[in-house]
């Protein structure tokens, strides 16, 4: 088998500034041509912050990185300024929360989608409009051409994200980086959303990460699953595996506590506390604090990243014994 | 230290337990937009002749999209906003008749969903739970007393917490801060406006099982509004569906969810993601976005997205009618006998 399209080595990501944050903590992640994966993880989990090394968007001034990210055999973290806007948008695109922010407020729809198929591809202006139309009729925007001349806020919440989907898509990249993309919206238009980008993932063959906080989201897109705390992964399998029988007390945990399904006034199962503050580099398990099965090696250093699996693997002491039979 | 009295009793029941804690006959509110030089003035029908009420003790629920008046709806319940139109009896008592705005305030608090915009970011955690009380006359030391018992039933030590500030603290932390703010007037209603949505999974939980905690103990009722629709199951036994202003279903919580009779609520609940790995969503239930609520459409506001579309829907505005059992009721010509549509049942026979 070829090298994995994106291949994350041991990422560590601090601010740096009036405090220091240590946002991710080696971080490793591996995602293959046409895979969907999903980064699911709390806020202030590091999902977002390694999204946005992948494309290097972090300030570069205030950001420490170590450990390597390789795009499609390219060394992300090595490239120059220039390399870097040929970079992003062809090969490796993204896709934000909130579209109102994300697209150019003084430019209509189609100049943004056509600007960028003019960068990457060389195109002229006619055949760049005729793309940006194709884009806009490709996430079904209903009436795409009178919507090429619409700027971002002459459209609903649902119509700027699709828009803002063309766009990304525009160049045909290699890999979509999708940063909670639906969070923002309603629920009708959400799972519309959602079916849209599954579809267009299969045309297009492209792979994705998909960023949510939303296990149920995750479930409806993802085909593998990495489940971030504290700026670690603590868990990786499929979807299947993680959803049915995870084994990291956190991703159970969070299993156990969703209201989905549970008895009305029926207790719900917390885990108590709230995520550690992330002003130190971990030297124990983040997660040891809130664990009902900590014990004391968990407190006094890392914990093993237990291989099960290939692509399974386990952030934790527990896993390395058997599962006991239940 | 000394337990002291309690100095703020809270309000008295009035009309006993059958008469519900919360009436709401007609409300109406449109907001003028537009209206500028040339501009054409336009109105927002934010909400439009809703009535329901609340029974006592009872936790009901308002699910809806945004744009469709849930949030404008608790506004006006706090009379934080003039309406046009339309009744508000808490205990059988109008603000400005026999009840004066200070009780109801007392009677009636609420939680929202911004914990930290809607904290004074320059009064210490405890100083923002002693406000309220302070200004309805209780001594600062009884206040402060009060406010440091209050912050030890939503869990936060006051030892740790007292002196901190807003920014100080986590969301979900601050979250309990203003539930223990809310609670401080000893109030017969809450009203919790997405008050868990901006909260992590892991924190939601515990703050959904505070807040039936509470109710047990201090014999709250509450009004929860929400758009996540597995958090309104869990905790309401009522539940109102909301589409552009208007009320299109309202029940027992298992019977909307086991049967819902309008096309939209069936829409809503459709939309919620699977939670299975083998089921999932296949076919989006209803395509394109709410209408905007300047101009809603015609008759039933919802014939626009309606898989069951027929000239009837546009022409008339249904009205709420009863569906199978005795307090579920929906908004849609296919449960009002005899309305044209065709999938209706017939007038004066059983359906």
């Amino acid at each position: 088998m070829t090298a994995p399209l994106v291949d994350i080595r041991d990422l560590t990501i601090r601010f740096t500034g009036e405090r220091t944050v240590y946002a991710v903590n080696g971080v490793s992640l591996s995602l293959g041509e046409g895979e969907v994966l999903g980064l699911l993880g709390e806020s202030g989990s590091g999902k977002s912050v390694t999204m946005r090394a992948l494309m290097r968007l972090l300030p570069k001034k205030r950001t420490v990185i170590s450990g390597s990210v390789a795009v499609a055999g390219q060394d992300v973290l090595a490239m120059d300024d220039a390399t870097l806007s040929a970079f992003r948008g062809r090969t490796v695109s993204m896709i934000f929360q909130e579209p109102a922010l994300a697209l150019d407020p003084v430019y209509t729809i189609g100049q943004q989608i056509a600007e960028s198929v003019k960068r990457h591809e060389g195109a002229s202006h006619a055949t760049a409009m005729a793309r940006a139309l194709e884009m806009l009729e490709l996430v079904r925007i209903p009436s795409a051409r009178r919507r090429l001349d619409a700027y971002p806020h002459e459209m609903s919440g649902g119509m700027r994200q699709r828009a803002m989907i063309a766009l990304a898509l525009a160049c045909k990249p290699k890999i979509l980086l999708a940063d909670e993309p639906t969070t923002a919206l309603d629920a009708t238009v959400q799972i519309q959303i959602l079916l849209l980008l599954r579809e267009l993932q299969r045309e297009m063959g492209m792979s994705v990460i998909f960023v949510t906080h939303d296990i149920g989201v995750a479930i409806e897109i993802c085909d593998k699953v990495a489940v971030m705390y504290a700026g670690q992964i603590v868990e990786t399998g499929t979807l299947g595996e993680i959803v049915r029988t995870p084994r990291h007390p956190y991703p159970q945990g969070l299993l156990a506590s969703t209201v989905h399904g549970a008895r009305r006034g029926a207790r719900l199962q917390t885990i108590p506390g709230t995520p550690p503050s992330l002003d130190l580099a971990p030297a124990a398990c983040s997660f040891a604090p809130r664990c009902a099965h900590a014990q004391q090696r968990c407190t006094e250093r890392l914990p093993p990243d237990v291989v099960l699996a290939p692509g399974r693997t386990v952030r934790c002491v527990l896993a390395e014994h058997p599962v006991p039979v239940s | 230290m000394t337990l002291i009295e309690p100095i703020l009793e809270p309000l008295a029941d009035i009309g006993g337990p059958a008469q519900p804690l919360l009436d709401v006959k007609n409300l109406t509110k449109h907001f003028p937009v537009g209206g500028g030089f040339l501009a054409e003035k336009k109105t927002v029908r934010a909400v439009d002749d809703v009535s329901f009420s609340i029974a006592k003790g009872e936790t009901v629920g308002i699910v809806g999209e945004s744009g469709c008046g849930k949030s404008t709806t608790a506004r006006l319940l706090m009379h934080l906003m003039p309406r046009n139109a339309g009744e508000i009896l808490f205990d059988g008592e109008t603000v400005g008749g026999t009840l004066t705005m200070r009780d109801f305030r007392r009677g009636m608090q609420m939680v929202f969903q911004d914990s930290y915009a809607s904290l004074n970011p320059r009064l210490t955690i405890e100083d923002s739970i002693a406000f309220g009380p302070k200004v309805h006359g209780i001594a600062d030391k009884e206040a402060r007393v009060l406010a440091r018992d209050l912050m030890g039933k939503v869990g936060l030590r006051p030892e740790v917490f007292a002196n901190r500030y807003p920014h100080e603290v986590s969301g979900g932390q601050r979250q309990r801060v203003n539930i223990a703010r809310a609670l401080a007037l000893k109030p017969r209603l809450v009203i919790l406006d997405e008050a868990v949505s901006a909260l992590d999974k892991s924190v939601e939980a515990q703050v959904l099982n505070l807040l039936t905690d509470l109710k047990r103990e201090f014999g709250l009722t509450y009004l929860f509004i929400s758009h996540d629709l597995n958090v309104v199951r869990y905790i309401s036994d009522r539940v109102l569906v909301m589409y552009l202003g208007q009320v299109v279903e309202l029940g027992p919580v298992d019977e909307v969810w086991d049967g819902p009779a309008h096309p939209y609520t069936r829409a809503l609940l459709a939309a919620m993601p699977a939670l299975d790995p083998d089921q999932r969503t296949q076919e989006p239930p209803i395509t394109g976005d709410p209408p905007n609520p300047i101009d809603p459409p015609p008759g039933c506001r919802f014939h626009t997205r309606c898989a069951f579309f027929e000239p009837v829907c546009a022409e008339a505005c249904p009205a709420l009618a009863p569906v199978a059992g005795g307090a579920h009721f929906a908004a849609c010509h296919m449960v009002i006998p005899g309305s044209g549509h065709s999938r209706a049942p017939k007038a004066g026979g059983n359906p």
